[in-house]
């Protein structure tokens, strides 16, 4: 029987960018208010897993041809490649500094490097829950 | 008066949720359980909404967002799963 999802894969292609959206506001507003890089790397996977539910896992691989566990792997790299910059300037391993910038289009902007540490947070995430997912749905 | 309503509210989503709960331990078929999960979901997000006016504070409105996102992630996967028996295919035919 061929199956036909027309709805739902309609549905999919339009809230999936909504939910990349919410991912990175709560990415980038962890710094004042509630949101980082943990639950931000989670409503990236959401993401990832509703368009593994609406098309099926060839498809999705074949669009976004990254392998999960390297993604994960590359998180974890990043978080401790922030921290070990701190060793660079002679401070403790993981101290953090901050310092504003003025930027062309944003103006007088705070930047930090705790987002280098969330951003590696937020990838470990990702891969983690997306290879567990593509790992128990493997053998249907 | 404005906080007595509120309060009102409150235990009204409270007993929408109460009544949701004995379809969910009595219904008699699965999709009657996946929906008053869903109708669940719905009434924790305005009970959400209503506490964090209550309490005067924005620190709760990426909750609603996020519960919104998960309640339509859950049920459609548990749709999938009533229907199909399995929830993310390998290779569609067709």
């Amino acid at each position: 029987m061929k199956i036909n999802d027309v709805i739902l894969e309609t549905v999919t292609k339009i809230v999936v960018f909504i939910i990349l959206t919410v991912a990175v506001y709560l990415f980038f507003s962890g710094h004042n208010s509630p949101g980082g890089g943990f639950i931000g790397g989670l409503v990236l996977a959401s993401a990832f897993v509703l368009l593994l539910l609406a098309f099926d896992i060839e498809t999705i691989q074949k669009g976004i041809p990254f392998d999960f566990k390297r993604v994960a792997a590359l998180g974890v790299f990043i978080a401790v490649t922030t921290g070990l910059g701190a060793i660079v300037f002679g401070q403790p391993f993981l101290t953090q500094a901050f310092s504003a910038f003025n930027l062309p289009y944003f103006g007088e902007t705070e930047l930090a490097t705790i987002t280098l540490f969330e951003a590696g947070v937020a990838l470990a995430v990702v891969g983690v829950v997306v290879s567990i997912i593509l790992s128990i749905s493997e053998d249907v | 008066m404005i906080e007595m309503m509120l309060t009102t509210a409150l235990v009204l989503f409270a007993l929408a949720i109460a009544i949701a709960l004995y379809r969910i331990i009595s219904g008699p078929s699965i999709p009657d359980r996946v929906v008053a999960m869903d109708m669940i979901v719905v009434n924790l997000i305005s009970g959400i909404a209503v506490v964090s006016v209550l309490l005067k504070t924005k620190a709760f409105l990426e909750v609603i967002l996020i519960l919104g996102i998960l309640a339509f992630i859950s049920t459609i996967a548990l749709s999938k799963f009533i229907e199909r028996g399995v929830i993310i295919e390998r290779k569609r035919d067709g």
